[in-house]
């Protein structure tokens, strides 16, 4: 038995999505906090930082479901026909906002409807994003390797939670990157942005968090029963100190404390489910190990992702260095 | 039936999607490699002209490459919503294949494209034609990837067949390398290369009736109608290969090509007809008796296998084969014929004299999409009824999914794409529409361009002692 490379793959798809969850989490919370800003000049200056690193962020998704589809093609073939409608919405909402970058400059008359098909597009794109969350927590039916639940399956008061989870937390990525990257009047706006989303995360944190337990057996025994719990106890406690950093990075006025707290529950929620759903890649149906494509496959692209991952990871992070600093209005990002 | 139904609607869906998504490659793959021609000419040569063509064009390819990945977006998680079964059981083999082409895709994206679309006064000139050359070869090898992964579903090889039936890797060499690859990758690259030149030569055109003293305009026109009379023959051949290579490994598809239901020896060419899956038969054919045998076995009297050999049931439908491959070919024969014109006309030293060669230049303009369409239908109908060729069929590769579901989404696609893709059509059309002038401006800077992608390059400054500011 050669060496288990599908944990290897489950851990590198888990980066992959944690990536494009933090990474598109905060441009698309610009996306929906959109139409709250005051004006145009204040739109102008919200697009313009992120402008220049959205598209990479979200071609981590592309990552995320080429890789699920060579290392996991079963996982893959069970969750999308599942998770259809979200699927399909997500998408036709990542269009529309994705091609706005582009369309909102090259058109005066035409400025309103694409802002309002970036704010659409990135609202939808989050809210299915989050109900697909909620959909496979609460576990997707399957029979002879395949989906055998219904199209609406997914659509339940949970998955409706998630989804709103979900996208009240992508604003408040969205509010504290603002903060971060904006000065005077906008700024001002971003951290009362923050001080209405941050809260709201949490609570909404808390409820799902109260929820799961209840759905699955399995989520009960791994939070709540010992010795797992000792294993699982960190992870609140750690939230409640992340809390804690946002509230004192908003009421200090801090640039990027409370940011850096934004993502750390983001993190924090992210190894919590990784504590719920391990070793499951669809709970509570297929493993990590069932799902696997044969070790030639995995090997194979491995490969290529050893010499290509580092690259592209060390080349985000000297566009992430070269791009820092703030964005006034009228300026672009140079 | 609903379920027969919810495939067929899926099948649609598919191959609109892919149909507008492949026109975008279609177009940059051609236009990388025409603007890393166009820059090498301006280092060597020190022209303005040639830097003024290359930012013009730079503009357009910023735009049709946003819409590629775009429209690629959904491509990579349609294999699972709607063909979820065919994603299980190829998964091992093709999974792996897009996963290179995502990587490079991606890596090409994240890398060289910013410093193409804005390094030139910032990395300086050889760093910045570098990377216009990884941009060419990046779109070049995403090209190659795909292309493997289509090539593997028509020819299957290098595949082992599991216990659950999922076909899985026995040798990478024969999977990536499948007999029907390499003419698929000539005849498509090529293909490709001629649409661009089509697109550049009518726009070419175009500003020639406006002013024919425009010399941007004259280098266009005439670099495009060099291609279309060295590459179109050239394609030519590549296609005639590519269908003995067909012949070879999918004898059905060439028969419904052909639009033979009988197996003669010295079969005719069908020129025209109806081809008739009911009664097993071509209606109204115009044909030239013993031609057919001799293109496809370069012998009079050679032996022809036609649909009949077949059960019906793994049969193509010939119609839509018949039609989609007598569409290419004519375009591809006119397109032989415009740059023969052409070079006539040079010879004759009025090439640049607005008239007949340029409004059909300009007729031609999208020529090179439809036959690329036309192409690809061909060879994807032609694969049916299966979706791995004689292994599985397309009734076994779907989801299960209703049919209001699949029909739901295709809606929203056509209209979403529709709304999307015609407006960036059409803001591609106001850049073509405007004359390429000297000094010709670049992408302009300080307008976020979906494709910068994490380009750092933006953020690093001008050349400052070259390029002072005011």
């Amino acid at each position: 038995m050669p060496f288990d490379l599908a944990f290897v793959w489950a851990g590198l798809i888990a980066f992959a999505v944690l990536a494009y969850v933090v990474l598109d989490g905060f441009d698309l919370g610009v996306g929906i906090l959109f139409p709250f800003f005051e004006n145009t000049r204040q739109r102008d200056v919200a697009m313009n930082t992120v402008a220049p690193v959205w598209d990479g962020n979200e071609t981590w998704l592309i990552l995320g479901g080429g890789g699920l589809f060579a290392v996991f093609p079963l996982a893959y073939a069970v969750v999308m026909p599942a998770l259809y409608m979200p699927i399909i919405l997500m998408l036709l909402g990542l269009l529309f906002r994705g091609v706005s970058f582009e369309y909102r400059w090259r058109t005066t008359r035409w400025q309103k409807l694409w802002d309002w098909s970036f704010h659409g597009g990135s609202l939808i794109a989050a809210l299915c994003q989050g109900i697909a969350l909620g959909a496979l927590i609460q576990g997707i039916d399957v029979e002879n390797r395949a989906y055998a639940g219904g199209w609406w399956d997914w659509l339940t008061p949970f998955s409706m939670l998630t989804g709103v989870a979900v996208a009240v937390g992508y604003a408040l990525l969205g509010a504290t990157w603002v903060v971060l990257k904006s000065t005077d009047r906008v700024q001002h706006v971003a951290y009362r942005m923050a001080w209405i989303t941050g809260p709201a995360t949490l609570v909404l944190i808390g409820i799902v968090s109260l929820w799961t337990p209840f759905l699955d057996r399995v989520y009960m025994e791994r939070w709540l029963a010992f010795p797992a719990i000792l294993y699982a106890a960190p992870v609140p406690i750690f939230v409640t100190v992340a809390a804690a950093s946002l509230y004192f990075g908003l009421k200090k006025k801090r640039d990027l404390q409370p940011f850096l707290s934004a993502l750390a529950l983001f993190v924090l929620c992210f190894i919590g489910l990784g504590i719920s759903f391990y070793p499951y890649i669809i709970p509570p149906e297929i493993s990590i190990q069932d799902a696997a494509a044969p070790h030639s496959s995995l090997l194979f692209l491995l490969v290529g992702a050893a010499v290509l991952l580092p690259l592209i990871l060390g080349y985000t992070a000297y566009a992430y260095w070269v791009f820092r600093g703030k964005i006034r209005e009228g300026e672009g990002y140079h | 039936m609903d379920a027969s139904l919810a495939i067929d609607i899926a099948r649609f869906q598919f191959a609109f999607t892919v149909a507008f998504h492949i026109i975008f490659p279609a177009f940059s793959i051609g236009l990388a490699s025409y603007l890393a021609v166009l820059e090498g000419l301006w280092l060597w040569t020190g022209r303005q002209v040639y830097l003024d063509i290359f930012k013009y064009w730079l503009k357009i390819f910023a735009i049709a490459f946003a819409m590629g990945v775009v429209s690629g977006i959904v491509m990579s998680y349609q294999f699972g919503t709607n063909w979820s079964v065919f994603s299980d059981k190829t998964g091992p083999i093709l999974g792996p294949l897009m996963g290179y082409e995502v990587l490079s895709a991606f890596f090409l994206e994240a890398g060289f494209l910013g410093i193409m679309l804005f390094g030139l006064d910032r990395v300086g000139k050889k760093l910045h034609f570098a990377a216009t050359l990884m941009v060419a070869f990046g779109t070049f090898f995403s090209a190659f990837w795909i292309l493997s992964v289509n090539s593997w579903m028509q020819t299957p090889a290098g595949y082992e067949i599991n216990e659950v039936g999922q076909f899985v890797p026995a040798n990478w060499f024969e999977i990536v390398f499948n007999p029907s690859f390499p003419y698929r990758l000539v005849h498509m690259v090529l293909a490709a290369y001629l649409t661009t030149a089509l697109v550049v030569g009518a726009v070419g055109a175009w500003h020639l009736f406006r002013d024919k003293a425009n010399e941007r305009a004259r280098i266009m026109f005439s670099m495009a109608m060099w291609m279309a009379a060295i590459v179109a023959p050239i394609q030519v051949v590549a296609g005639d290969m590519h269908g003995l290579n067909t012949l070879q490994h999918q004898p059905a598809k060439v028969a419904a090509m052909e639009g033979h239901y009988d197996t003669v020896k010295g079969a005719p060419l069908i020129i025209f007809g109806l081809p008739n899956d009911e009664e097993e038969r071509v209606d109204y054919k115009v044909q030239i008796p013993g031609l057919g045998s001799y293109i496809l076995t370069h012998d009079w009297l050679g032996e022809v296998k036609g649909l009949k050999e077949w059960p019906k049931a793994d049969r193509p439908p010939a119609a839509i084969v018949f039609w989609s491959f007598r569409i290419m070919v004519g375009l591809g024969l006119l397109m032989v014929v415009l740059g023969f014109w052409s070079l006539w006309k040079r010879f004759k030293g009025t090439l640049y004299e607005p008239g007949w060669l340029h409004r059909a230049a300009i007729a031609m303009g999208p020529a090179g999409f439809v036959a690329v369409l036309a192409g690809w239908i061909t060879t994807e109908v032609g694969r049916q009824p299966y979706t791995v060729y004689g292994l599985l069929r397309t009734y076994d590769s779907a989801s299960p999914i209703d049919a209001p579901a699949v029909a739901t989404s295709l809606a929203a696609f056509v209209v979403v794409y529709f709304i999307l893709f015609g407006a960036g059509t059409y803001y591609i059309f106001q850049l073509m529409s405007k004359p390429p002038h000297t000094s010709e401006e670049g992408v302009k800077e300080g307008e976020p361009i979906r494709t910068a992608g994490t380009t750092p390059i933006a953020g690093v400054k001008p050349d400052e002692a070259a390029h002072p500011r005011e």
